[in-house]
């Protein structure tokens, strides 16, 4: 790591700590309200399946939560710690997001969720099924905030530059909340949440059900009887929720996809012809390329036109391309950031407009790709599963282990294409990322932090995977009606 | 009132809220591994927190949110300046969090002997940086003025280790011990058996040195570093209210004790933060010092900010009272849920 620089490795590490915070992220947007849904379908229903399925998939919710939360508490951190000259410049816009979406969402989920795992026996049925939906709601006001935050960096809106403070400041606050990239990607990532979701839901399920067809030889649930009629009767529950969110999920993906990729044409042209790592205008859409990105391709498979439709809605409209955007950015932008923020920015403008190329390219496809391979899954599920019928072949065990991670990092992709594809923009068109970094944090700091991050997630997330591992193989609990104990010495139902 | 300085207002009461708070949890999470000789006793300890640890730390948060979004120039300098402190806070809670989460989740001692010691550590790192931190913002840090920029810290080697001198090492102790105190107490206030009686006993014993180590620490904010008349009643109060904890905690009444260790906390900080009003930042050359308004947000960011703040509040005040009110019963050992074999040791 010798020569490299700060801004290198504090990049490193804010892609490290989000990427892994990301993991866990998507899978409480939408878990949270599963969980939520099946705890209201047993308290209208009473029937004891459920109350199982909620405790089995809100242990699971919760093993994940408790890594989300302290993951996040270094993403806030390090935007001062890190990023201090990011922060200065744009505090005025980007601060107020964070601290709402502390106020707003963080107390709510914390609290309530507090309130849910503790409350069983504290709180009557419906009360205690409100602290979740509470809870659940209240992680997802969160994405509405840190989304906006992020929107404003690809599509800084609602501000000027203040010469005088020589910072970013608001203008409208309705812009920056309202900004089309926010309104594109907020439908985008929480829909892609309940396909993350619903596949963990569904993988877990269809691996139960497989497990009980090995163990009894039954071929449908009509050979069943006993503890195992009573486990695919809730899993094969499970299986279809958590299929049919997805499938809806994935709906809800390709449709906000569509208008996030003509915002995206319109806000960051160059992301654009980066994703497709087209130098020349062009309309066609490249689904494979063989060769060196960055010249000559040597093959490539391509849908004529398509891209012109996916970024204008016009088929066969030519798209520019990083030659005429490189021409353009090098002559205007680089002449009103001369003109509106100083020499000190001026300095930091890379004369390389363009992103990454291979890794916008590919995160772009992987993202797509492994979404799609997800729905086609849970379409394969549902079709299994008709008319009472098991899954049977062997082949279940591995694809099940594998389905869940489908979305998780497809979801994990498509962030990292949205993040890259800004570079070398910190905000885009205003801040180079290079102008971000703080002046008195040395490389070697950033270095140590980065190192033991890295080490003390690894250690945690072999933790976590291991936990999930045994309340996942080891199914639904036993249970027990909750009741409100009003004895000062009886014991409670839970408890650390 | 200017904006700016209701914001500087709303800060401080971000972080006596969080102080108040958190500090019982982690006094508990530095308690349970001495007090609890038995695993029903630790289990009992980390029950009292366990619904209420999470939204605790909501505080820490809010007041670095409010911070960036209200003090750009306040968040940016501090939180760069004082990258390594900060880092160590980061993989405090870290790894506290997730103790409180995953030591019940498996069976075996050594598994959850783990647990405890991150518990621990994860409790006691913060309580020592923040006061170590909290009596070098009053004190003064190693600000000056580079290449343009009007604030930044000097980062290095020198300066690192003049951030430990007497006065910030008291100010470190202070927390700790007080938050020991105030952890102790709160055990003894929710717990039933033999726990109560071992906990209100350390949380005496602990209770002079926090008496001791108050009175020098505030006198000294208030002789040297103050601000006036403000700093030395809340001085005063804080080292008040620290007896007064004491002698509640000896009579038993475990409630006015509470009452009294957050009083103290509040009295402390009210010191502290009258002790660096008007300025954000006080710099070690007074030439450097960052005033509140020259760090604060446009008039429009605090104007919006305030409005939803004013609003968003009362109902968060509101809801996590009623946790703490649902909560509010003592629990013992006989609570404890018959162990399930996936958290029993007996195998």
């Amino acid at each position: 790591m010798r020569g490299m620089s700060a801004e290198t490795l504090a990049r490193w590490q804010f892609g490290v700590t989000t990427v892994y915070h990301f993991l866990f992220v998507p899978i409480t947007l939408a878990l949270s309200f599963l969980v939520a849904i099946l705890q209201t379908i047993w308290v209208r229903t009473g029937q004891e399946r459920f109350l199982k399925l909620t405790k089995f998939y809100g242990k699971l919710f919760l093993i994940n939560f408790a890594m989300g939360v302290v993951t996040g508490i270094v993403q806030e951190f390090q935007f001062g710690m890190n990023w201090s000259e990011y922060s200065r410049f744009v505090g005025d816009i980007f601060g107020a997001p964070l601290a709402l979406e502390a106020l707003l969402a963080f107390f709510l989920e914390s609290t309530f969720l507090g309130l849910w795992i503790f409350g069983w026996d504290r709180l009557n049925k419906k009360v205690h099924l409100a602290t979740i939906w509470l809870a659940a709601i209240g992680t997802n006001i969160s994405a509405i905030f840190i989304l906006a935050a992020n929107a404003w960096m690809q599509n800084p809106v609602g501000f000027r530059f203040n010469p005088e403070t020589n910072r970013a400041e608001l203008t409208n606050f309705a812009d920056v909340m309202l900004n089309p990239v926010f309104l594109a990607t907020f439908p985008h990532q929480i829909t892609a949440s309940w396909l993350v979701a619903g596949a963990l839901m569904a993988g877990i399920a269809v691996w139960h059900l497989h497990r009980i067809s090995r163990q009894t030889g039954a071929r449908s649930n009509a050979d069943l009887t006993g503890e195992h009629a009573t486990n695919e009767k809730a899993f094969r529950f499970a299986a279809v929720l958590g299929a049919v969110s997805l499938l809806a999920g994935g709906v809800g993906v390709i449709a906000s996809g569509d208008f996030q990729a003509k915002v995206m044409y319109e806000a960051q042209p160059m992301k654009m012809a980066a994703a497709e790592a087209s130098f020349d205008d062009d309309a066609d859409f490249s689904i494979l390329t063989i060769g060196d990105l960055n010249q000559e391709e040597v093959f490539s498979i391509k849908i004529p036109g398509l891209l012109g439709f996916m970024a204008t809605g016009e088929w066969g409209k030519p798209v520019p391309g990083i030659n005429t955007l490189q021409e353009q950015y090098s002559v205007e932008l680089r002449q009103q950031l001369e003109s509106e923020y100083g020499p000190h920015v001026a300095a930091a403008i890379p004369d390389d407009y363009s992103p990454n190329l291979p890794i916008s390219y590919w995160t772009y496809r992987i993202m797509m790709t492994l979404g799609f391979i997800a729905m086609a899954v849970a379409a394969v599920i549902l079709f299994a599963l008709r008319k009472g019928r098991l899954p049977v072949n062997r082949l279940w065990t591995p694809l099940m282990v594998v389905f869940p991670l489908m979305p998780l990092f497809g979801n994990s992709f498509g962030w990292i294409f949205t993040e890259m594809g800004r570079q070398p923009w910190l905000v885009f068109g205003v801040m180079p990322t290079a102008a971000g970094v703080s002046p008195g944090v040395s490389p070697g700091m950033v270095l140590f932090s980065l190192i033991l991050f890295t080490l003390v997630y690894g250690i945690l997330a072999v933790i976590e995977v291991g936990l999930l591992l045994l309340y996942i193989k080891k199914g639904l609990p036993e249970v027990e009606e909750p009741k409100v104990v009003t004895d000062d010495d009886e014991p409670l139902s839970f408890a650390y | 009132m200017e904006l700016s300085t209701l914001w500087f207002i709303l800060v401080a009461v971000l972080w006596i809220g969080y102080f108040v708070l958190e500090g019982f949890d982690f006094g508990v999470g530095m308690l349970v591994t001495f007090l609890g000789k038995k695993e029903d006793n630790r289990r009992v300890m980390i029950n009292t927190i366990g619904p209420l640890w999470d939204g605790n730390e909501v505080w820490l948060l809010t007041a670095g949110g409010a911070t960036f979004a209200a003090f750009p120039e306040w968040y940016a300098t501090l939180f760069s300046g004082l990258y390594l402190p900060l880092f160590l806070v980061l993989l405090a809670l870290i790894v506290r969090g997730v103790a409180f989460e995953y030591r019940h989740k498996r069976p075996g001692l050594s598994w959850k002997r783990g647990w405890d010691w991150c518990i621990f550590a994860g409790s006691l790192v913060p309580a020592l940086v923040f006061g170590v931190g909290f009596a070098n913002f009053v004190r003064g840090l190693p600000i000056e003025s580079q290449e343009g920029r009007r604030w930044v810290m000097d980062t290095t080697v020198g300066n690192f280790f003049g951030l430990f001198l007497p006065y910030a090492l008291i100010g470190g102790l202070l927390f700790v011990t007080l938050f020991l105190m105030h952890g102790g107490i709160f055990i003894s206030l929710k717990t039933n058996g033999g726990i109560r009686e071992t906990a209100r006993n350390l949380a005496g014993k602990i209770g002079l040195v926090v008496l001791a180590l108050m009175a020098v620490f505030m006198i000294w904010t208030a002789a040297v570093h103050g601000t006036g008349a403000l700093t030395w009643v809340a001085a005063v109060i804080a080292i008040i209210a620290v007896a007064l904890a004491w002698f509640a905690n000896s009579k038993a009444r475990e409630g006015w004790a509470f009452t009294a260790t957050s009083l103290a906390i509040l009295g402390m900080m009210v010191a502290l933060f009258t002790s660096l009003f008007p300025y954000a930042i006080k710099a070690l050359d007074p030439a450097h010092h960052m005033l509140a308004s020259d760090a604060a947000s446009s008039a429009l960011t605090l104007k919006i900010m305030t409005i939803a703040s004013l609003a968003a509040l009362p109902v968060v005040l509101g809801y996590q009272a009623w946790s703490f009110w649902v909560f509010r019963k003592r629990i013992s050992v006989k609570n404890l849920p018959v162990e399930t074999p996936e958290t029993s040791d007996a195998h």
